[in-house]
């Protein structure tokens, strides 16, 4: 779409949402957000660009194809669910680091679990959306 | 009458009734573009709801789920805007 105004607006929106998807991403756990809200607001963020800017533009911004995403994010996962094996527990066990890190706060197997899965939603939902605009 | 009294007898029903009013223009809207604004209105709508349910149960949490409603209404409604541009071109 060729406004000059939206634009503008998602050249702003685009840095701001990442941030705010990340702060999400932090804040779960104990309150509300987590992995799944964060990857999706993440991805608004690259589909607003795209309807604005145009889809090779937001492509050329990402680098790779998202769909990269998908088997980094698994990885993640897989790995924050087997760390406890290392230490003799049961498979997916909370691990905790004792003393919370400054700004990220408390950190733990969860956390890398959650960033697992922010990478998987990422990469699902703007595979999705980017096939589905591109064959319209 | 404090401000509790005032956003529970006041405000909720005038959004109440905005609702429905905006609900039968989403039924009713003889072109397409007509329910994609009273969508998005009804969102907006929604929004309001929260907001007043934020303050009146203290819960500042609530917030978040608005600004995340308002964040994907405006996708809606921008996505809506650009197929039905594109779909003008192609006929």
């Amino acid at each position: 779409m060729k406004t000059i105004i939206f634009q503008t607006a998602s050249n702003y929106l685009l840095p701001l949402l990442l941030l705010f998807s990340v702060f999400i991403l932090l804040r779960g756990h104990y309150l509300p957000g987590g992995g799944f809200v964060g990857g999706l607001i993440a991805s608004i963020a690259f589909v607003i660009h795209s309807f604005a800017n145009g889809l090779e533009k937001t492509r050329s911004i990402i680098k790779f194809h998202p769909g990269f995403l998908m088997p980094v994010g698994l990885v993640f996962a897989i790995g924050a669910g087997a760390a406890p094996w290392f230490v003799g527990q049961p498979f997916m066990t909370g691990l905790w680091f004792e003393d919370p890190i400054p700004v990220i706060g408390m950190v733990g197997s969860a956390l890398f679990f959650d960033t697992g899965v922010f990478l998987v939603v990422i990469g699902v939902s703007l595979t999705i959306i980017f096939t589905i605009s591109e064959t319209l | 009458m404090n401000l509790y009294d005032y956003l529970y007898y006041v405000i909720l029903p005038v959004l109440a009734i905005c609702t429905i009013i905006i609900f039968a223009r989403f039924l009713m809207g003889p072109t397409l573009s007509d329910r994609v604004v009273a969508l998005d209105l009804l969102l907006t709508t929604g929004i309001g709801i929260i907001a007043v349910y934020s303050i009146h149960t203290d819960q500042p949490t609530f917030l978040d789920i608005a600004m995340i409603l308002a964040l994907i209404a405006f996708l809606g409604t921008v996505a809506f805007s650009y197929y039905l541009e594109k779909r003008e071109k192609n006929e």
